[in-house]
């Protein structure tokens, strides 16, 4: 690894150095205050006219409106919710299912993506041709249609809530989404809870007494065993000793629809699905780029020191095809969050669908509304790709570069 | 996306180019020669392409006559399809002159969303269409159910209203179209389909076996549709506004499509003042001593209009009910034109 160091991305100091003219000087500077000014004239008039348009128009304007009763039901919230609040937290609402189906269809992007990628370099042939035709299907397709056929072909396609599938008479499937038994936290919660805590806390030292050693003495420890004992045995202890940490509120039909338990609504599953299988087409190219891009010798030398294969991958493969994976993995990860935004067209509550959609329709302030919906997409992806800066940046540290 | 985009464009329009468009809309709408006019997606019976792919219905017929007024040509309309959510925008912005949309004259939206309604060509009510199979008799039976609806409507108020009223509970599957409310609804995502009690009998005919589906009697909301103009344009709201009494009328004093060149040679000091022989309340209105005279030579009577689009005579089949004239036990009313 030569060059010159990565910086880190936060670093303020030197960001600030920068804008404050860089190499250019006084000079510099003096143009950036006027383009600033600039800047700030030019929103200032279209604010002001835009104002004066609706106040001729007679239409209402400024953001008073969101303490308003809201007045309609949403079919999935993940945060309470009723009829009575009002259009903020129609916004939370949206905002909330954005983030739950754009985090969930990012996890599993990531891991098909990356099994699919590593499965397309693959040696055994039709292994290698199974995630090429998965690639190239999928990503020639629009993302609108496969949405759609996850919805109306195979979702919409499951029986009525009467004759739904079903599972050892907890789980159950129906064309109004998936019915799951839902814990709710007994009294043992907390003692369970804090020993998942301390379980993982002793994982982490056990990692690094491991690791002190082997670079101590060359010496592995095998320390699975020690931290499957601890991730299992301590949780199960509390459950002898406190009692079950939760019981099971299992779905029971009742007249048109289940209540009780948990639901995942098929829009959700339909959204989830498509996006995270169409972004995995693409995290699967990145993958298979940033592999690539590893020179042969690498591996070679990774083998020659007797390291197994899955070590040469962990180790010396991955570390290194990350740096070129990143940046266009992030890039996927704000395609996929904003692409989310397609639930508008089979009725999953996001935030266009809620805020920019009904909220904007009942109360016609469509500036406000674009305004702060534009925000909100804009904080989702800087927030995104700061932390994916982050964390590339102490990859790169962490690799000694 | 492409309606986010929409909604964007047509956001920033609104602001920057408003007053522009604000007033004068009937000098705007000759210059350019042509109305545009904002119907919906296609709705059998107010506005939807015909087996010709013309534009045909109760609020295209609307259009039509304000058209004929102003052009005496009748097809010198622009139609623009607009869903429910885009509709008000559309129309802020200057895209439209007019909407004829089913659209529900509430205060809210009167008040709020710089509009003006000028009148209401159809009475209509919220209501519910299920599976006959469901066995359900009354919109009460349906505590639990999920109910699919267009969102950006007044129907998403009126439901959690009806359902919250009746200690009832529900599920609300909100789509943008409303081909994909009928979509998601013919595939069992709901229960119950709800909409404005026509919309709900136009929207029956897309499904594959109509018969197999019911409207329930009930009625749970009023919903007065008519069309509405930008504030702030008196000469043009009044030009819109009657239109629409102009089919009202003539449907009271007997003069229809047919008979209207007859009639406009009588003698009869109203129908004089109507047809401009004598007077001078076209130009008042901006338009031609003939106007009366070119609407219902283009369109019909308002009667006559139902009749074929969501009457008897069309494949709706809906009853005149509420619709029918005042005098004949409806309260369809307008002004007398004098």
């Amino acid at each position: 690894m030569t060059g010159e160091a990565r910086r880190p991305p936060l670093m303020l100091r030197a960001k600030l150095r920068r804008a404050l003219g860089g190499q250019a000087g006084w000079s510099g500077f003096a143009l950036q205050v006027v383009l600033v000014v600039a800047l700030a004239w030019i929103g200032h008039e279209i604010i002001d006219n835009a104002r004066d348009n609706l106040a001729t128009q007679k239409i209402a304007s400024g953001f008073g409106f969101l303490w308003s009763t809201a007045g309609f039901g949403v079919s999935q919230t993940l945060i309470p919710y009723s009829e009575s609040d009002t259009y903020l937290r129609v916004l939370l609402v949206g905002l909330t299912n954005t983030l739950a189906v754009s985090i969930v269809g990012i996890i599993f992007a990531t891991i098909i993506g990356f099994m699919v990628g590593l499965g397309r370099l693959s040696s055994n042939w039709l292994l290698s041709r199974i995630a090429g035709a998965y690639v190239e299907l999928i990503r020639n397709l629009p993302l609108l249609f496969q949405i759609l056929f996850w919805y109306l072909a195979v979702l919409a396609a499951l029986p009525q809530p009467r004759q739904s599938i079903n599972l050892f008479d907890s789980v159950f499937l129906s064309n109004r989404g998936f019915g799951m038994p839902k814990p709710i936290g007994t009294e043992a919660l907390a003692p369970f809870a804090i020993a998942i805590g301390i379980a993982l806390l002793l994982v982490v030292a056990l990692r690094a007494i491991s690791q002190r050693v082997l670079f101590a003495t060359g010496r592995q420890i095998v320390i699975w065993p020690m931290v499957l004992a601890a991730l299992i045995g301590l949780p199960v202890l509390t459950v002898f000793i406190f009692g079950k940490p939760w019981t099971l509120d299992y779905p029971v039909l009742r007249g048109f629809n289940f209540s009780g338990g948990m639901r995942m609504v098929p829009e959700f599953a339909a959204l989830a699905i498509a996006l995270s299988t169409y972004s995995a087409a693409f995290i699967a190219e990145i993958v298979r780029a940033g592999v690539q891009s590893v020179h042969k010798g690498q591996p070679e030398a990774g083998a020659s020191l007797g390291l197994s294969r899955g070590d040469v991958l962990r180790l010396i493969v991955v570390p290194q095809a990350m740096r070129v994976i990143l940046p266009p993995l992030t890039n996927q990860y704000l395609n996929l969050t904003k692409n989310s935004s397609l639930a508008v067209a089979i009725g999953y509550p996001d935030l266009v669908s809620v805020f920019a959609g009904t909220t904007l329709s009942q109360t016609g302030q469509a500036i406000e509304i674009v305004a702060i919906t534009m925000a909100i997409y804009l904080a989702i992806s800087l927030i995104t790709s700061a932390l994916m800066s982050v964390y590339g940046w102490r990859m790169s540290r962490s690799m000694g570069t | 996306m492409k309606s986010a985009t929409l909604m964007l464009t047509l956001a920033i329009a609104a602001g920057w180019t408003a007053q522009g468009a604000s007033a004068q809309t009937l000098k705007t709408v000759k210059d350019r020669g042509v109305l545009s006019c904002g119907v919906t997606q296609g709705l059998p019976g107010f506005s939807a392409p015909d087996d010709r792919g013309n534009w045909a219905g109760l609020d295209v017929d609307l259009c039509r006559g304000i058209a004929a007024a102003i052009f005496n040509d009748a097809t010198k309309v622009k139609y623009v399809p607009l869903s429910a959510k885009d509709r008000f925008t559309a129309l802020q912005s200057g895209e439209i002159d007019v909407l004829s949309r089913n659209t529900t004259w509430t205060l809210s939206r009167d008040t709020s969303l710089g509009v003006n309604f000028a009148g209401i060509n159809y009475y209509d009510g919220q209501g519910f269409m299920v599976r006959k199979a469901l066995k359900v008799n009354s919109a009460l039976e349906l505590n639990s159910a999920s109910v699919c609806l267009q969102t950006g409507t007044t129907n998403e108020q009126n439901l959690a209203d009806f359902f919250k009223g009746n200690n009832m509970k529900y599920e609300v599957v909100a789509f943008s179209t409303a081909d994909e409310v009928v979509k998601a609804y013919e595939s069992g995502r709901c229960d119950a389909f709800t909409a404005d009690i026509s919309q709900l009998y136009a929207e029956r005919l897309k499904l594959t076996t109509p018969a197999d589906h019911e409207v329930l009697p009930q009625v749970i909301s009023k919903e007065p549709l008519g069309p509405l103009v930008r504030h702030g344009d008196d000469q043009w709201l009044d030009v819109v506004r009657w239109t629409l009494f102009a089919q009202v009328n003539a449907e009271e004093l007997g003069i229809t499509q047919k008979n209207v060149d007859d009639q406009a040679k009588s003698d009869k000091p109203e129908l004089k003042r109507i047809f401009g022989t004598d007077g001078s309340l076209g130009e008042q209105l901006g338009l031609t001593k003939d106007w009366f005279h070119r609407i219902i030579k283009a369109t019909g009577n308002y009667g006559e209009s139902f009749d074929r689009h969501v009457g008897p005579g069309s494949k709706l089949g809906i009853a005149r009910g509420l619709n029918q004239l005042w005098n004949k036990g409806g309260i369809m009313f307008a002004p007398p034109i004098r």
